[in-house]
């Protein structure tokens, strides 16, 4: 009886990659692997003959969003740690913690339509249109920042205090310490946040369905739009039919794959922070 | 040899100066870098700008939503049904169906999600190879996005299952996606039980099932509501797995087998397919917004009530 | 150890005190732990202080170099002065304070980094420059600790995989790297088997007449075997006190308190 009950809860992620897999089969199969690289432009309507099936304006879409938000969430997600480990001051510390947990539990359609109702207008008087990866990237790094702040607070607070005694003891500054000795111990702690940061961020769709622009290109600045394969599939699923579909969950199967070796990785690294 | 600071000193005139070109300008950009990171108040400050600059970043987003939506927000607004697309009337039956959504949600994966902890918690050791599959995948499952949650769903239910865009999709598409939330949750509220009440059960000779059920799961019973707190929540912010399983219709459903538009889409809907809509999706941000720090404010409470040890909140 | 830097005060025993304790008292938030302590520690000599568990030993030892500050709700009152410097006194300079007065605890704690890293990151810290000097102190400290031939071929490897006895001599080294004039070893060879104590034990006696030492042991052979004075704290009340201190020999051969006689002779004492 319970096995069945975890069975059926095990199952679910094989339900997906199967029905993945077997709904992107007849792209995979029709227009072959190399056409999602080496078509002209992404116009997958007309069919297997007529049609253009280039995904690479989507994935570079993906990869800038989230490499951007990374390294704007990444550092400020670490500083916000150590600002409640190590600066804030104690009724403080407590408060800003709640307040990064609050911005975890914002849903992302209302970060979504914050930077289009306030974002995109700012950028646009920047440079027209406004909706573009920079708007995109913003948006990303203020939603992933929750995420890498509390598993880095998590792991800046599962260092041994013994280390702390052994540098205050060594007479080490505030920032030595930190340096010196809590951000490396940290280290596997602080990355495992990054790894699962990006596995939220290449699966964000919308946030930066709203504030992206959505037009399959690969973008000359930060001001350019871009559409990312989340995008992709949220804006096509609703009209399309036949190989179209199909396309449309190769993509869907491109960032489960992603997100899996992520979440492995991220696995495997807090694995060997336990062994440490 | 306490004679660092005499370096310090020459470099800092040295910055002073004119850059010179090419590769020692790069030695000079790297030595002032490490200047500026041996200099303790130069990190003090740079780490207060980054939490202050966080706390920005949320009072600009909450206050905003706030101040627009609040006077759009009534007992009208709440209950009446949507007029000219969303731009007039309420979201009286989005909430009805967004309600439904996490009704067929919960009662889909409550008994499945409860299950499966039991048994991981319980009845197998955390090495077998049972145990060790199911719980890999399900933090796989964690990281799937939301998108792909939907493409399955539309695959599984909508037309391998034959519900079509329904209630019903949606739910068992955001139940599965709520399943390791509420595993990993009344998973440590088992494991919180002190082994003491295990052992005095088995020297009254209880039978396990006798155990599980009048002592193991009502101490548990706090990590399971705890879960179920932080699922709701969870489901309650989903956009992009209900697009294409519990579809855009905004007239109140009459059965679950009707499609329905969940709040989260409704303000996705307003702000980027009706001209005019921001009002009412400012609105409708508010009190998605207000039901989801409800919902967080619950679930902290009982956990630092009942399970300050061993229960992860986010 | 090394007369370049001038900063070891290689003299006699009897030079009057390193550190001046008058009437400590300390405190965890309500429960107070130590009361009235007043000792002179002699400079250059070994200071032993004895007693059972939780009479407040270490709580004494964090005191004289501030570590208290770290417990939440610890306060401490009382004079310590060591040299000219008002330890207790907020505007003290904690960082210049701690370089002089090493601490090494019970359990090794080596920091989670290469051998190399370990004793070069405090001595960057403190300002020792340039890169070469700082390999030098620590080559010449991990010989004074009788690690350099052990360790000499896998500096860079981490620090976790040496031994107990070899991780606590590496702390050890640590400490002697920053030239401290006083060392307090908290239980040092509390968690290190009887071969590794041996050797711990020798380097700490060698260092009688370079360093002041203050050593905390639940051991009364070793006691007797290194310390020049000797301090026997108990709690009469539930509260630590100083109750008798003096040369070490005649603490351990004719004490004047009953506790301590009981205590040395391994009887239980009288209440």
């Amino acid at each position: 009886m319970l096995r069945v009950c975890a069975a059926v809860a095990g199952a679910v992620v094989l339900l997906i990659v199967g029905f993945l897999v077997v709904e992107s089969l007849p792209a995979l199969r029709d227009v072959g692997l190399g056409r999602f690289f080496g078509d002209p432009s992404w116009h997958p309507a007309a069919g297997v003959r007529g049609g253009r099936f280039n995904l690479v304006p989507m994935i570079v879409g993906t990869l800038l969003t989230t490499a951007g938000a990374l390294a704007v969430a990444a550092p400020l997600g670490v500083a916000s740690a150590l600002f409640c480990r190590f600066y804030a001051p104690k009724f403080a510390a407590g408060a800003y913690r709640r307040i990064v947990e609050l911005l975890a539990g914002i849903p992302s359609v209302v970060y979504g339509f914050w930077g289009l109702v306030v974002l995109v207008p700012l950028i646009a008087r920047l440079q027209p249109p406004g909706t573009s990866l920079l708007a995109g990237i913003a948006v990303l790094s203020l939603m992933i920042l929750p995420t890498t702040a509390l598993v880095a607070d998590a792991a800046i607070a599962a260092v041994p205090t013994e280390y702390l005694r052994a540098a205050a003891a060594l007479g080490l500054s505030r920032r030595g310490t930190i340096f010196g000795v809590v951000l490396p111990a940290a280290r596997a702690g602080i990355l495992t946040g990054v790894l699962l940061a990006t596995a939220r961020a290449l699966g964000e769709t919308m946030a930066v369905l709203m504030v992206c622009g959505n037009v399959p290109q690969i973008p000359h600045s930060l001001f350019d739009p871009v559409r990312t394969l989340t995008a992709n599939i949220a804006l096509e699923m609703g009209y399309a039919m036949h190989t179209h579909r199909a396309a449309l969950f190769v993509s869907g199967l491109v960032l489960m794959v992603l997100v899996a070796g992520l979440v492995a990785a991220a696995a495997l690294l807090s694995r060997r922070a336990a062994d440490a | 040899m306490r004679d660092g600071t005499g370096d310090v000193t020459t470099s800092c005139q040295l910055v002073t100066i004119d850059l010179p070109p090419g590769r020692a300008r790069w030695q000079l950009a790297a030595t002032a870098a490490r200047l500026f990171v041996s200099c303790d108040a130069a990190i003090a400050a740079l780490i207060w700008a980054a939490a202050l600059s966080v706390l920005a970043a949320f009072v600009w987003i909450v206050g905003d939503v706030v101040v627009h939506g609040l006077p759009h927000v009534s007992w009208e607004f709440l209950t009446a049904a949507p007029r000219n697309a969303g731009r007039a009337g309420g979201i009286g039956p989005i909430l009805v169906s967004t309600l439904l959504i996490l009704a067929v949600c919960l009662a889909a994966s409550v008994p499945i999600g409860l299950g499966t902890a039991v048994l991981l918690a319980e009845f197998t050791s955390s090495h077998g190879w049972f145990g060790r599959t199911v719980r890999r995948s399900l933090d796989l499952l964690a990281g799937v996005p939301s998108i792909v949650f939907g493409l399955f769903g539309n695959a599984l239910f909508c037309v391998t299952l034959g519900l079509g865009f329904s209630i019903l999709s949606g739910g068992l598409t955001l139940a599965c996606m709520v399943l390791p939330i509420l595993i990993r949750a009344t998973e440590a509220g088992l494991r919180a039980v002190p082994d003491d009440y295990r052992r005095a059960a088995a020297a009254l000779g209880m039978s396990r099932r006798a155990t599980l059920f009048h002592v193991l799961l009502p101490a548990a019973g706090p990590g399971l509501f705890v879960g179920l707190v932080l699922g709701v929540g969870r489901a309650l912010a989903e956009t992009a797995a209900l697009i294409f399983t519990s579809g855009d219709v905004d007239r109140m459903p009459e059965s679950l087998m009707d499609s329905g538009r969940a709040l989260s889409l409704h303000i996705y809907n307003l702000s980027m397919t009706v001209p005019g809509g921001n009002d009412h999706a400012y609105a409708s941000a508010l009190v998605l917004m207000a039901l989801v720090l409800a919902i967080n404010l619950i679930a902290w409470s009982l956990a630092d009530r009942w399970l300050r040890r061993n229960i992860v909140t986010v | 150890m090394n007369a370049e830097c001038g900063q070891i005060v290689t003299a006699a025993p009897v030079n009057g005190p390193a550190i001046e304790v008058q009437n400590l008292a300390l405190a965890y938030g309500r429960r107070t732990v130590l009361d009235g302590v007043s000792l002179a520690i002699e400079r250059g000599a070994i200071t032993a202080l004895i007693g059972p568990s939780g009479c407040g030993k270490t709580s004494f030892l964090c005191a004289l170099n501030r570590l208290t500050d770290m417990i939440p709700g610890c306060r401490v009152s009382g004079s310590i002065a060591f040299g000219s410097l008002d330890v207790r006194s907020p505007a003290a300079d904690t960082i210049g304070l701690r370089r002089r007065m090493g601490m090494i605890f019970q359990k090794p704690n080596p920091f989670p980094l290469s051998i190399r890293r370990n004793i070069d990151l405090p001595l960057k810290e403190h300002g020792v420059r340039p890169r070469r000097h700082r390999d030098e102190i620590a080559a010449r400290a991990l010989r004074d600790v009788g690690l350099w031939d052990e360790v000499r071929d896998r500096l860079d490897a981490p620090a976790q995989s040496l031994s107990g006895g070899q991780q606590q001599r590496l702390c050890i080294a640590r400490a002697l790297a920053l030239q401290p004039e006083v060392l307090l070893f908290d239980e040092p060879c509390g968690s290190l088997d009887p071969l590794a104590t041996g050797v711990v034990e020798d380097l700490i006696a060698s260092f009688r007449g370079r360093l002041t030492v203050v050593i905390v042991t639940h051991d009364l052979a070793q006691a007797r075997r290194m310390a020049d004075h000797a301090a026997m704290f108990w709690m009469p009340d539930g509260v630590g006190r100083l109750i008798e201190h003096g040369p070490a020999r005649q603490i351990f051969e004719s004490p004047q308190e009953a506790v301590t006689r009981a205590y040395i002779a391994g009887r239980r004492p009288p209440v």
